[in-house]
Order: structure tokens, then sequence, then C-alpha cells
């Protein structure tokens, strides 16, 4: 059974169709962009709290929408057989969560290395440091040089979005490397809220494999010949030579992604209120928790603006420089204990000093809007003092 | 009553905290608010605790994760109090002034005079509703508890109308839409065969609703 959909055009289906309100999870959200992107195959391992995405995605395969779909032993196999697919010449999807991430971790640098357009969703939770199934985004700081593009999303919104507009993005041939999308387990995976989406019928045009930097596999290219002869197995000046070339060349191919984010995300961030001299600057639902404190530091007299970052991996350094060049202090409030996107913000910026790395919640509790406005009110205060 | 009304509901797993705030939510979204809903629990399993947080505003709500200032607590539960299965300490940590409790149990419990005193500080109301003992004599099943603790809410509040938490419902358990993790699907199939038709469920749903809206007795705090 083959579902019949219409093929349209990625501006269409992001920017033109019309679009209709649904009150839904972020499981579902999920669920409704796999369903427009027009995947041949997905492979799923469940964990909590990514189970219910990929179950619904095997809904889907159920109802036509897929070609393949299959649950694998665990997710090293997952992320090692959808290598496999992409190599092949598939679109293919998957997802994951914390321990699941870690188990898989050997696969994601193949990935950019072979240059595949894979995109994976990350439902991020606590990694077993103690044991957690809920949300913390821990898992991001150590994907962050696997040569992968990360966009964090802020809600269920963002989600659907973001996975239909990674396929594309990853998929044009001066890019062409995986992407994952990430979020806050639960706070968004188990949140339901207002979605905004086109029509079920639509979908994105198909993957041309022949519109890569690398040919897909198959009998006249066996897999053999490209990877292991001149990378690994020939012990000589030219295999390091083009190892070292090869290596630069998915960071540059990130770095080339940049004007497509902006063309189809609006940028790899956003700003709100860029004359203030105060910002919280911060990814994930950690960008909604600041959006109430901010409510609160207004009420309060306090011009504050925000800074939400949407690309992690290319990562928009002279974006943050340019959007804080006047300003006095930078909060960075995040649901982890390692602060990662805090050491991003700091290695970015001159006077660094103006960054205050916090405050972090981690261990599956919430956020209260209080701590990120006593954050800024102390910083500010402090400064005070000291001037 | 509130500009934002945020609702904490405090249970055990198994009896329909995370359904409840589904259709109270859906509801609410209905009548043109805002809503957002969402669940806590651990590995999950029955008669652990669980909770569930309904957001409801006239503005967009941004917030995430669980309600730490809530308005309205619902214990589904009395194990919630006197056993303390739940995620705060004592179980009403957070209430708003003017907050309301409402708590499934046939008699009242024996809260402490400290805790009574903080209540009683806060200007909280207390109400009980004998929620589980409705589900089993108008449903026929103790499943129904958390439809009757929505009753219990109708009773003290006017945030949604009947209509539009009968519209969730019918929503809710009428299409093969709802995605439910694999031990809900099983209660699901449960509460399900306890009716022979679709419509029966919903009627008899709305009975108990409609029988703990009218049964719910306020507790004064002297």
């Amino acid at each position: 059974m083959v579902r019949e959909q219409t093929v349209v055009s990625p501006e269409h289906l992001f920017f033109v169709a019309p679009r209709e309100e649904v009150f839904i999870t972020g499981s579902e959200a999920v669920a409704e962009a796999i369903k427009r992107a027009n995947v041949d195959m997905a492979i799923a391992y469940p964990i909590t709290p990514q189970s219910e995405s990929m179950h619904l995605v095997g809904d889907l395969y159920a109802q036509g929408y897929l070609k393949d779909y299959y649950r694998a032993e665990n997710e090293f196999a997952v992320m090692a057989a959808i290598h496999g697919a992409s190599l092949g010449g598939g679109r293919v999807f998957t997802a994951t969560s914390g321990p699941g991430t870690l188990r898989a971790m050997e696969m994601f640098p193949v990935w950019a290395g072979a240059r595949q357009p894979i995109v994976c969703a990350f439902m991020c939770r606590g990694v077993s440091l103690p044991p957690s199934i809920q949300p913390e985004n821990i898992e991001m700081a150590m994907l962050l040089d696997t040569g992968m593009m990360m966009f964090h999303a802020e809600n269920a919104q963002d989600f659907y979005d973001m996975i239909l507009k990674a396929y594309i993005i990853a998929e044009k041939p001066d890019v062409h490397l995986p992407v994952g999308v990430f979020v806050d387990g639960f706070f968004v995976t188990h949140t339901r809220d207002k979605v905004m989406l086109p029509a079920g019928d639509l979908k994105l045009p198909p993957y041309n494999p022949q519109h890569a930097p690398v040919p897909a596999f198959d009998m006249e290219t066996p897999p053999m010949r490209i990877v292991r002869d001149p990378l690994l197995i020939k012990s000589n000046f030219i295999s390091y030579a083009a190892n070292a070339s090869w290596h630069q060349e998915v960071m540059a191919a990130a770095q080339r992604a940049r004007k497509h984010i902006v063309r189809y995300m609006g940028g790899l961030l956003e700003v709100e209120n860029p004359h203030a001299k105060v910002f919280i600057a911060a990814s994930g639902t950690a960008v909604s928790q600041s959006r109430e404190a901010l409510r609160e530091l207004r009420q309060e007299g306090i011009d504050a603006g925000l800074i939400k970052i949407k690309s992690i991996r290319p990562f928009p350094e002279e974006e943050i420089v340019a959007s804080t060049v006047n300003a006095h202090l930078i909060v960075v409030p995040e649901f982890n204990a390692g602060g990662w996107l805090a050491r991003e913000i700091k290695a970015a910026l001159n006077h660094n000093s103006r960054v205050v790395a916090g405050p972090r919640v981690f261990g599956g509790m919430t956020m209260p809007k209080e701590l990120i406005v006593n954050t800024v009110k102390n910083a500010l205060k402090a400064r005070a003092g000291v001037s | 009553m509130f500009k934002k009304t945020f609702i904490r509901m405090s249970g055990l797993g198994g009896q329909g905290v995370v359904t409840a705030a589904h259709i109270l939510g859906a509801a609410a979204t209905r009548e043109g608010l805002d809503s957002t809903v969402n669940p806590f629990f651990g590995a999950e399993k029955r008669l652990a605790p669980a909770e569930s947080y309904v957001r409801i505003s006239s503005e967009r709500i941004f917030e995430r994760g669980e309600v730490l200032d809530p308005n309205i607590i619902m214990i589904y539960h009395p194990h919630v109090i006197t056993l303390g299965k739940c995620y705060t300490m004592p179980f009403f940590d957070g209430l708003q002034p003017e907050g309301l409790l409402i708590i499934n149990s046939e008699k009242p419990l024996e809260l402490g005079d400290e805790e009574l005193a903080r209540l009683a500080d806060l200007k909280a109301r207390i109400f009980y509703v004998p929620a589980s003992q409705i589900a089993v004599e108008v449903a026929g099943t103790e499943l129904s508890t958390n439809l009757a603790m929505l009753g219990g809410l109708l009773g003290v509040t006017d945030l949604v109308s009947m209509e539009s938490i009968k519209e969730s419902m019918a929503e809710r358990f009428g299409g093969g839409k709802f995605v439910a993790s694999g031990t809900t699907a099983a209660l699901d199939d449960v509460l399900k065969s306890k009716f022979a038709k679709l419509s029966q469920l919903i009627e008899k749903n709305v009975e108990v609703i409609e029988k703990s809206r009218s049964s719910v007795q306020e507790y004064l705090i002297n």
C-alpha cells in the first residue's frame, strides 16, 4: 500500500501552504513531520522519552507513508543500519535519547565522514550520571564535534518545522551532512501544545542521491573501494593527506550550510529586543523559560533581550558577537550540569566576563522563571557594586 | 477567577491523571484559551507517584515542566497525602494564595495542625469529593475516578464548560488517532471493555462527572 500524496516544493510546504492549528504533543509533531518528509525508511529502537515518536513513525509505515520500517537490535544497530540505508541512496529517519545516544556514539562521526544527509531526532534526557529518564541535554555536549549539524528546537512547532527543514538543508549538494534535531525530552515530547500544520497530503520532493558529493553505493560502486582503501588501509603520505583534507571538508560543508539555514530557518539565531544591554541567551526549552523571565523583568523595568540559538552546529559565533556588541551582561540558562552552551558563547566573545554561565537545572526538574530573573538581578547588582 | 490558572494533579500510576489533564487542556483549547499539558512520572508503573500539569491562560504560555506555583491542586488518591506519594513535600507546596485543594476521599483526611495553619494562612479552600466511590457506583469501574475528579473541579470552578469536557472526552476515546504508551493503551482497552458501546462510555462518564460535580463538599479550616 502506497499513500497518495502530492509532491510540493520545500518553499511551498514551509512558507506558502495554508496551516491549521492542532493540539498535539511533541512526539505527535515528529510523526506529522515524517508524514510530509517523503522518507524511504525508518529504523527504531525504543527508549523513553523517544518511544512514542518512533511508535508513531511505525504507524505511518503501516499506513503506507514509508517504504520500510523495522525495530533493530539496539541503538548501535539502528545507527549502523541507518548508515547502510543512506549509503544505498535512501532518505532515512531515526531517533533516540540519552543512553541510546551514547550507545550509538561510534556511528555519528561515521555518518558525517561518509557525507550522509541523515536526519536523526534526539529527545534529550539524563545519561545515568546518576540515572534519570527526565529532561536534560548533556548529551548535546558529547555530540558537538562529531561533524553532525545540530539544531535545537524550543517547542513542538519548532520540532515539526526543523525536522522537515533539516532534510532540505542536509541534502544540499554543497552540504550533504547528517543533522541532529534536538529537543529537551518530556518538556517537548510529552507536552501538549498548539502546533500549526499544513495539509497532510502534501510531501517534500524525493531525495536524489545523484545530487551528492559522494556516489550512492551500488554494484558499480562497492563500499570497500571508497571507504577503506585510501583512508585506512594504505599507510603512506597520500592516505594521511586524504584523511586530513576530507576531515576539513566535513567541517567546511557545515559552514556552507549557513546560507541554507538562513534561508529556510530564518537564521542560526533569533534576537528579540536587539538594542537591549542585558541579554538572556539560550537554546531549547531554556528559551521558553527565558520568555517568562523576560515578561517579569520588563514588568520590573529591566529592559532585557533574548537570543534564541537555533543552530548549535554550525555555531553562530559571528552573529552572537554582532548581537551582543553593546551588551553589558549575557545570562545563559541551561538544562544540563556541564554548561556547554555558556562555554560555546564564552569562546566566541571578546570580554567574556560579561557572560554569566547559569542558572543550570538538571536531573529532570523544570527551571523556575524566578531562577533566571534572580540571576539577572544579582549580576546587575554585583556589577553596579564594582563600578 | 485567575487570569491564568495552573493546575497540579497528583495521583498514582494507573489512575488516569495524564488522561484527565489531556481532556481538561483540550477542553480549554476548544474554548479559545491557551493551554499546555504535560505529565511527570518515573519508570512507568501502577501505584507509583504520577503527576500531570495543566496550564490555562488567556495569553500565550511559554513555560514548561512541572507546575511549581499551582492555583489548584487535585489529589487523586489519599495515599498521595498519607503515604507521601507525590513529588513535593508537603503535598500543597507552592500553592498560591486563595488556591483550591480538591481531594478524592469519602471523608476528610487528618491533616496536621501545622499543615492546616499554613493552608489557613494562604486562605486556601479544601474540597472533598468521593470520586472513586462515584466512579464505581455510576460507571461500574474505578477507572472513571479521573473523570469524577474533573467533575469535582467543575463543581468548584467555571474554568471550562461541561460541553467542552464532553467533546474532548469523545475525541480522546472515540477516534483511533490517540497515541498512548503501552500501559495506558492497556488501561484504555480495559475501560472500553466495561461498556458495550463508545456512546455508552461517554454517557456514563458524563453521569459520573455530573454526580461528582454536585457531590463536592467544602471542608472549613477553623
